[in-house]
């Protein structure tokens, strides 16, 4: 990893992200929700990203609420990511009924329509809290990557190497773990990135409509204020850009982890052009004469 | 003297850059004349390949051609550096001006395609100007040179056997009429029957449209039977060129000696077959002197210490070897 700066840059952005998930409540300079006579003030040194028509310090909001996001984006990202693994691998191994029905519950879930289904769930919900917004998301959104796991699996089942240990006698869940699932490592990983960043631009549209923890804060809620006020109409570009920017960076961080990952698990990616030389398939370099 | 068409002048190519590049070729130097079937042999790793790909800027990262030029001389008479070429001036030499058949036929025909569509392609590109119908008419013509029927282009490749596989790899490498087809191992899948079939098809498309072909391969009695003059190699080096007849009767260095004691002969007189003892050295820890000193049973005192140079010895045959003293030029 080290001399592969894309991941080394996802993997410190995301690390600055979860520090401040940790303590961004307690480094946040105002209380989120205090008001004051500040009214709809734009950066100053007091409050670096303005305040709200409130008097909120918005600086103190988005450190508030990266917590919520990271917390979102993670327990969903796990539980869709454990779901799709143990649907996909499976449905792709097994054959017969057991394999088709695990598909089509798959293909099913595809064709709900995501984020409906989550205002309606979290609505009949006695209480939104962080828990079930992200439990929520990550039961609904693991189809898309438990199809791509099917269809790899389907691919690769029928390897010689794969044969090879099924004619060695090895049992079906050793032949998943050790011949199978290594293979997929890429994808998974990839997998989990991707919902991820799918479960905090949920998360964040929720906030966005009004579906949110109560109480609590989170980029989308900053966003939510910053519309129903028309932060837009008045100006105030410092209300909605910061929590923007915030979304944004936690997902090139979110996507050149996975480019890591990709070049990583799959060495034929490493394209580092050593000392300036630049590596293209189909024209090889030709070095300059040498000094020595 | 015969027309020169390609010549390779101290040509290195490395693995990697820097402190950790690997020198898979080291100073070669190669001459290619007009209608010639140049063979290169030598054990796996020797540096066949590399040369092969190297010199015509194929070879994927890590590869790198570390010096050296690759002189090839164009139909009227002027010369390109195909090493310090633009990319746009190589890609139009390729394939028209020289042509290279793959390892793996099965690996290089794209599956989901017919045949026809593969072959139609190459003349489209190059020719965008020419009629569908006579691209159609080059096409069946291509296969027929190569003794496969007219009525296979519609075929998928694996509809068609191994052999056939690779003989349309051949069609297609002489589909726009090239003066240089580098062949590597393209024979090595086949068995000996269809081996001795491609063989003959190409020695006599050779006559006929007199190209020069860079054969690679490990098989030394193949290339002794149908090349004008072989190059052996051994640790990205050159050791040993000479003529084949002289190659085979006589070889000069002892590695080349070795190589040709590893296969029997189908006549004359029973020997014993020898082989050589040990195998090639790693290219990152090269020994001293000669490189092949380790193995060599004649090994002497200079040959761990000095590394002879390719020169011509006596009777006008090129050889790096201490034991054949040669006039370094």
């Amino acid at each position: 990893m080290r001399n592969n700066p894309k991941a080394l840059t996802g993997l410190i952005a995301l690390g600055v992200f979860a520090v401040l998930a940790v303590v961004g409540p307690w480094l946040a300079p105002f209380e989120p929700s205090m008001r004051s006579n500040a009214l709809l003030q734009p950066p100053s040194p007091e409050h670096w990203f303005g305040t709200t028509h409130l008097g909120q310090d918005i600086f103190s909001q988005v450190l508030a609420g990266t917590r919520s996001v990271v917390f979102v984006g993670a327990v969903s990202g796990l539980v869709a990511t454990v779901l799709s693994v143990l649907v996909g691998v499976t449905a792709g191994y097994l054959s017969g009924s057991a394999g088709e029905g695990l598909s089509a519950l798959s293909n099913v879930f595809l064709v709900i329509p995501a984020l409906p289904l989550i205002v309606i769930i979290t609505s009949s919900l006695p209480e939104t809290s962080n828990l079930t917004i992200a439990l929520v998301i990550g039961l609904t959104s693991w189809a898309w990557n438990a199809r791509v796991l099917r269809a790899q699996t389907l691919s690769l089942r029928r390897r010689d190497y794969v044969e090879a240990a099924r004619a060695n006698g090895e049992s079906t869940w050793r032949i998943i773990l050790f011949e199978i699932l290594p293979n997929l490592t890429a994808v998974i990983a990839s997998g989990f990135v991707g919902t991820v960043l799918f479960a905090v631009i949920s998360e964040i549209t929720l906030a966005f409509i009004g579906v949110s923890d109560a109480g609590g804060w989170n980029w989308g809620t900053v966003l939510y204020w910053a519309q129903s006020q028309q932060a837009l109409a008045q100006g105030a570009w410092w209300w909605f850009v910061p929590a923007g920017l915030a979304i944004a960076l936690l997902g090139t961080a979110l996507s050149l982890v996975n480019f890591g990952i990709d070049e990583y698990v799959n060495p034929r990616l490493r394209t580092h052009s050593l000392r300036g030389v630049r590596m293209r398939v189909g024209f090889t370099p030709v070095l300059a004469k040498e000094t020595s | 003297m015969k027309e020169r068409i390609l010549e390779v002048r101290g040509l290195n190519v490395d693995y990697g850059v820097g402190q950790e590049a690997v020198r898979a070729v080291r100073e070669v130097d190669l001459t290619l004349h007009r209608g010639e079937v140049l063979g290169l042999a030598g054990e796996s790793g020797s540096g066949k390949s590399t040369l092969a790909y190297g010199m015509t800027r194929l070879l994927p990262p890590p590869g790198v051609v570390a010096g050296g030029e690759v002189i090839y001389h164009l139909g009227d008479g002027t010369t390109v550096d195909l090493l310090r070429i633009r990319d746009a001036d190589l890609r139009r030499l390729r394939w028209a001006e020289i042509a290279i058949v793959f390892q793996g036929a099965i690996n290089s025909l794209n599956p989901v395609q017919r045949i026809s569509a593969q072959l139609l392609d190459v003349l489209k590109a190059h020719s965008p100007r020419s009629s569908p119908r006579s691209r159609q008419d080059r096409a069946r013509e291509l296969l027929g040179l190569v003794g496969i029927a007219a009525d296979r282009l519609s075929s998928y490749p694996h509809e068609l056997s191994g052999g056939m596989r690779q003989r349309v790899m051949i069609a297609m490498a002489l589909a726009l009429e090239p003066r240089v087809v580098i062949m590597d191992e393209p024979t090595t899948a086949l068995d000996v029957v269809v081996q001795r079939q491609i063989l003959r098809t190409l020695v006599e498309l050779r006559e006929r449209l007199g190209f020069s072909v860079v054969f690679i391969t490990h098989d030394l009695s193949l290339l002794a039977e149908f090349s004008d003059r072989i190059a052996i190699m051994y640790a990205g080096q050159v050791v040993e060129e000479a003529v084949s007849a002289d190659l085979y009767r006589t070889p000069l260095h002892p590695y080349s000696d070795g190589l040709l004691q590893s296969f029997p002969a189908l006549k004359g007189p029973r020997r014993e077959l020898s082989g050589i003892a040990g195998s090639p050295p790693d290219l990152r820890m090269m020994p001293s002197g000669c490189p092949f000193h380790p193995r060599c049973a004649r090994a002497m005192d200079v040959c761990g210490e000095r590394a002879p140079v390719l020169g011509q010895s006596r009777d006008n045959r090129s050889v790096a070897c201490w034991l054949h003293p040669v006039a370094v030029n």
